[in-house]
């Protein structure tokens, strides 16, 4: 949370609508563990990451969808033949990923 | 019920701690709760029993600086929280601006620790000597201490060897929630220090915590080296291996026998 804590209250300031992705689980060579964060912005700005880069764009598409439901979703992220040049994790690990609103001061 | 994260974000920044619980199945996916190192609370998980389960955990969990997902059962049902702990940043407390602090502050920069160095001797609290550290204070350390947050992420070192004001510091310490403290000083030097406590009314439990002679024994010798081995101790201590064994909290402390 630290890592993402000033580009978040900048944003916030700036009236963006922000969406929280959190690594809660992970196993195998996942690069990243859990309490790993990623925010992210509707308007396309990122700070932090959930992985070494493999499926932040997915959860990017994933937060879009989020802030328009309002409706968090816990998302998992694994190697799969056929998701392998998709969203898996080019490393072999395997995450779960929550992914929510922002709730600031409203 | 609105505005957690942005409690969490104030806490960090207040270098409060706090357990931030989210609630990941069940009846209200993505509620949470807010636990404080105050026991305080805010926000709320439903049903009732999985808010006081998970609150009870929390409280557990929060001082271990660690995240994960923990299944409860509710009403035959289970369901996943993920709890993240936030701890304020470590924090490395000096007593006596000397030459093994120097290096004791180059070390505790390295493992990502704020230093703070007090010292009432001006010749030897000065910035030309001390151009890395956080901040640096001249002044009689039990009339400073008071002031700084000397909470459980906090080490005291005290490197004086300076009764005259280690002692009086040395109660400001005893009387904090500092997870380390240790003191620079010979066996005979800890064993009267013990002594001199004791006359003032210190029990064995609060007497215990303090580590001295201070440093695992490396057999170094140099300002460097005994840094080397302050720094090893506190690691090893905050690791959960304590050095002096597991027993520590229970027995006198090796210098009384």
């Amino acid at each position: 949370m630290r890592d993402i804590l000033e580009d978040v209250k900048t944003w916030r300031d700036a009236s963006e609508e922000i969406a929280l992705a959190t690594v809660v689980k992970a196993s195998g060579s996942a690069p990243r563990r859990p309490g790993a964060k990623l925010a992210v912005t509707r308007s396309g700005r990122m700070s932090g990451s959930v992985s070494g880069g493999c499926v932040e764009g997915a959860v990017f598409e994933k937060a879009v969808e989020v802030l328009d439901s309002g409706k968090p979703e816990l998302v998992h992220y694994g190697i799969s033949d056929e998701m392998a040049w998709d969203v898996g994790l080019s490393c072999g690990g395997q995450i779960d990923v929550f992914i929510e609103p922002f709730e600031g001061d409203r | 019920m609105s505005g957690i994260h942005a409690a969490l974000l104030a806490a960090i920044e207040q270098e409060r701690g706090a357990l931030l619980a989210t609630q990941l199945g069940g009846q209200q996916p993505g509620a949470k709760l807010l636990v404080y190192d105050d026991g305080s609370e805010t926000g709320h998980l439903s049903p009732d029993s999985l808010h006081d389960l998970v609150a009870a955990d929390a409280h557990r969990l929060l001082p271990s600086g660690e995240a994960t997902t923990r299944s409860y059962e509710v009403d035959g049902e289970t369901v996943e929280v993920y709890l993240e702990s936030h701890l304020p940043p470590r924090r490395m407390v000096i007593i006596g601006a000397v030459h093994t602090a120097i290096h004791l502050v180059s070390f505790a920069r390295e493992l990502d620790c704020q230093t703070t160095v007090i010292d009432p001797r001006e010749m030897f609290a000065t910035r030309e000597r001390f151009p890395h550290v956080d901040e640096l204070i001249v002044g009689w350390p039990d009339e400073v201490m008071p002031d700084l947050n000397l909470g459980p992420q906090t080490d005291i070192v005290m490197l004086a060897h300076d009764p005259k004001f280690e002692d009086p510091a040395m109660e400001v310490a005893l009387a904090s929630q500092a997870g380390y403290i240790g003191a620079m000083g010979s066996k005979n030097t800890s064993a009267e220090r013990n002594e001199r406590l004791r006359a003032r009314g210190f029990s064995e439990e609060q007497i215990v915590r303090i580590h001295g002679p201070i440093g695992l024994d490396l057999g170094g010798r140099t300002p460097p080296e005994v840094a080397v081995s302050i720094i090893a101790e506190i690691v090893a201590t905050r690791r959960g291996k304590d050095p002096r064994g597991p027993q520590a909290a229970l027995q006198p402390a090796k210098a009384d026998q």
